[in-house]
């Protein structure tokens, strides 16, 4: 089944001087699932996302938001949490967070509604008449979370979402972001910490050099990058390649194995269960982070 | 601040005029001689009346000057004169005394030398030059130097302190917004050109408001001030003025041929659009820089020609109407202050009117550049900021 597309960025160039920060940039990212932007510091992530948020325009290229040219009209259904964020701080939190909801073009009341809303789930309630000042980093971010997917934008956009979040409140973060994309939310997912990305992603795309090195739902990604790879383990130790696999490498009595193209798992098995016995047959996949390691330096 | 400078500029106006009243109380003073040389030539004066006495009594008052009614004895013997008092005497009074008497010695040496004091007299002129001003119909109208000095100078040097003030208010109200990390999260939902403008126009706003507030609360301020502090002394003899203020008697009386009305429009003119334009660039700078103390290049140059233009604010004044007077007025840099001076000695409606337009193209070019290294600067941290790249942001692409 091929998920409804949300966002589609194509060939997007931008420059700063004679600096490319995008060069040919393409992303398509399906209704309702969380896409994961991977990519090293610089790569040109940070000028995706705010040309998304109409923050800058691209030199070349389009982008198409739910079957439109993005525009101006846009702007509220997308809601955008960069990596450096910050608040007023002389300001109340309740009195910003009304501010930048009714920027979002809320109305003062439904933007109240949504406030006490957002600020009993997360219970910050009596935060609200406190200064920004008086709080921690860790729960500034809460606000901005708040603030961010308060008007209930059908893209959400998170720059490194989790930073200065201990790992409880991270937790509810997460949880939250899950929760968002249930409800039918697209969000696009920017960050350094591989193991959220391999928890939360359905697609990822990988920038490195201003370019889309890589993009796709995350399973096929894995797939492709190392394709027929299973690990085995035996009750011996003299397992040896045959025409179905080839073993890559072993740990004692666990193997590493490549079925050879044109051979199905259920054969393989059926082989090396002959002379051994199979304590344990799974799927073999790279980690996000190997992935993004190795192809960034196969550049 | 807002309630303050109103309070510091009511006592500008108020403690002058509080002290000048101050010091017109009548002193009386006793003199005594031995002889009448001197004593019967001197006069009273608006504040000081002498009354003539004994030797005999001058001895007794002087052992107890406090209690007696004189504020000084004025003892004269073989012409030296000796002032007791029972306090340190006053300069002007001291002053007062000692010009009389150098008078009445003079006229006794020119008496002697035979000279006719009455043609001394006579050859003492004062001239009082009296300046108009002749409008195209030819009509003429009573002008005032010394008043269009005043208020050239004032609403000039008032324009300069608004521009600065409130122009390094939109600089640091930018540098917060940027070092504090809410800029990209407002601009995701709304222009970087709005949101700049928004903290320009705010600004202007905050700085209208407390300007009318000063001018309210200043004039509030030096009425009551006046009515609790001089009027318990000045209007027991003068009861025609208890209605009206004296100050804003005098304002009326001192500007006469000015048009204030023409001067106030044009100051509220030059005072929005000369803070817009340098606003706009003082938002530029911060948004150039991650912090205030990276400011200094960048502001110096914006600065200058402001700077420049309050230094020469005298020699315009000596000269209004000179070339130098008239180009510093048609810069935009310069026009909001140095028109300013230069109104109030009268200016062609042409020029007033093409420096205004000057100005609100100074203010559109300015604020689109502006708009364009605020644009980029807004959104970029840690880099050190040179003016080739200032340069460079001018030329991207939104």
């Amino acid at each position: 089944m091929k998920k409804e597309i949300l966002l589609s960025v194509k060939d997007v160039i931008k420059k700063y001087g004679d600096y490319t920060a995008l060069n040919k940039v393409n992303i398509s990212v399906p209704k309702s699932s969380i896409y994961g932007l991977l990519g090293p510091n610089g790569a040109g992530k940070t000028t995706l996302m705010r040309i998304i948020n109409q923050i800058t325009a691209p030199d070349h290229g389009t982008i198409i938001f739910n079957g439109e040219k993005l525009n101006k009209n846009h702007i509220k259904d997308i809601g955008y949490l960069p990596e450096e964020r910050g608040l007023y701080k002389k300001m109340k939190v309740g009195e910003q967070a009304l501010y930048l909801a009714q920027l979002k073009g809320m109305s003062y009341h439904k933007a109240k509604e949504k406030l006490k809303y957002w600020f009993e789930k997360l219970e910050i309630t009596h935060w609200w008449s406190k200064r920004v000042e008086e709080l921690s980093k860790g729960m500034a971010q809460k606000i901005q979370f708040v603030v961010t997917v308060i008007h209930k934008p059908k893209l959400l956009i998170f720059d490194e979402p989790f930073s200065g979040f201990d790992p409880i409140n991270a937790a509810i973060i997460r949880k939250e972001i899950l929760q968002l994309r249930d409800n039918g939310t697209t969000i696009i997912f920017s960050t350094h910490r591989m193991e959220s990305v391999e928890e939360i992603c359905d697609h990822i795309a990988l920038i490195n050099d201003s370019k889309t090195i890589l993009e796709g739902p995350i399973e096929k990604i894995k797939e492709d990058f190392q394709p027929n790879t299973y690990e085995v383990s035996l009750d011996s130790n003299n397992l040896v390649s045959s025409n179905l696999f080839k073993i890559l490498s072993n740990d004692k009595n666990t193997y590493k194995i490549k079925i050879n193209e044109g051979f199905l798992v259920k054969q393989t098995i059926d082989v090396i269960n002959k002379e051994h016995k199979i304590v344990s047959f799974k799927k073999d996949s790279a980690s996000v982070e190997d992935i993004f390691i190795k192809s960034i330096k196969d550049e | 601040m807002t309630i303050l400078a109103p309070i510091l500029m009511a006592s500008l106006i108020i403690v002058p005029v509080f002290l000048a009243n101050q010091d017109q109380q009548n002193r009386l003073i006793a003199v005594s001689e031995d002889d009448t040389k001197y004593s019967s030539k001197i006069n009273d004066t608006d504040n000081i009346n002498f009354e003539i006495i004994t030797e005999d009594e001058s001895e007794k008052i002087r052992k107890n000057l406090t209690d007696s009614p004189y504020y000084a004895v004025l003892d004269i013997k073989n012409e030296t004169f000796t002032l007791y008092a029972s306090q340190q005497i006053g300069l002007n009074i001291r002053n007062s005394i000692q010009n009389q008497l150098e008078k009445i010695i003079e006229r006794e040496k020119l008496k002697q030398a035979g000279i006719d004091i009455k043609i001394i007299e006579n050859s003492k002129t004062k001239i009082n030059i009296e300046t108009k001003i002749i409008d195209t119909k030819g009509e003429a109208t009573d002008s005032n130097t010394e008043a269009s000095i005043g208020i050239g100078f004032i609403t000039g040097i008032l324009i300069y302190m608004f521009i600065f003030m409130y122009g390094t208010m939109v600089m640091r109200g930018v540098i917060e917004e940027k070092t504090n990390r809410i800029v990209e999260i407002i601009i995701s939902s709304v222009k970087p050109f709005q949101l700049m403008m928004g903290k320009i126009i705010g600004v202007a706003l905050v700085g209208l408001t407390q300007f009318i507030l000063w001018i309210l609360l200043t004039i509030i301020i030096s009425s009551f001030a006046e009515l609790f502090l001089i009027d318990a002394t000045e209007i027991t003899n003068n009861t025609d003025t208890i209605n009206q203020s004296l100050i804003l008697d005098e304002i009326t009386k001192l500007t006469g041929g000015i048009d204030l009305i023409k001067i106030f429009l044009s100051f509220i003119f030059f005072f929005l659009f000369g803070y817009l334009m340098y606003s706009a660039l003082f938002a530029a700078v911060g948004s150039a820089v991650d912090a205030e103390a990276d400011t200094q290049q960048f502001v110096l140059p914006i600065t200058i020609p402001l700077i420049l233009a309050f230094i020469l604010i005298q020699p315009v004044m000596d000269n209004p109407d000179g070339t130098l007077a008239f180009w510093l007025s048609m810069n935009p840099l310069t026009s909001p202050v140095i028109m300013m001076v230069r109104l109030p000695f009268g200016v062609d409606i042409w020029e007033l009117v093409l420096s205004m337009i000057l100005l609100i193209l100074g203010f559109i070019i300015t604020t689109y550049l502006a708009a364009k290294i605020y644009r980029t600067g807004i959104l970029m941290y840690g880099k050190k900021i040179s003016y080739k790249e200032l340069w460079k942001w001018l030329t991207y692409k939104g």
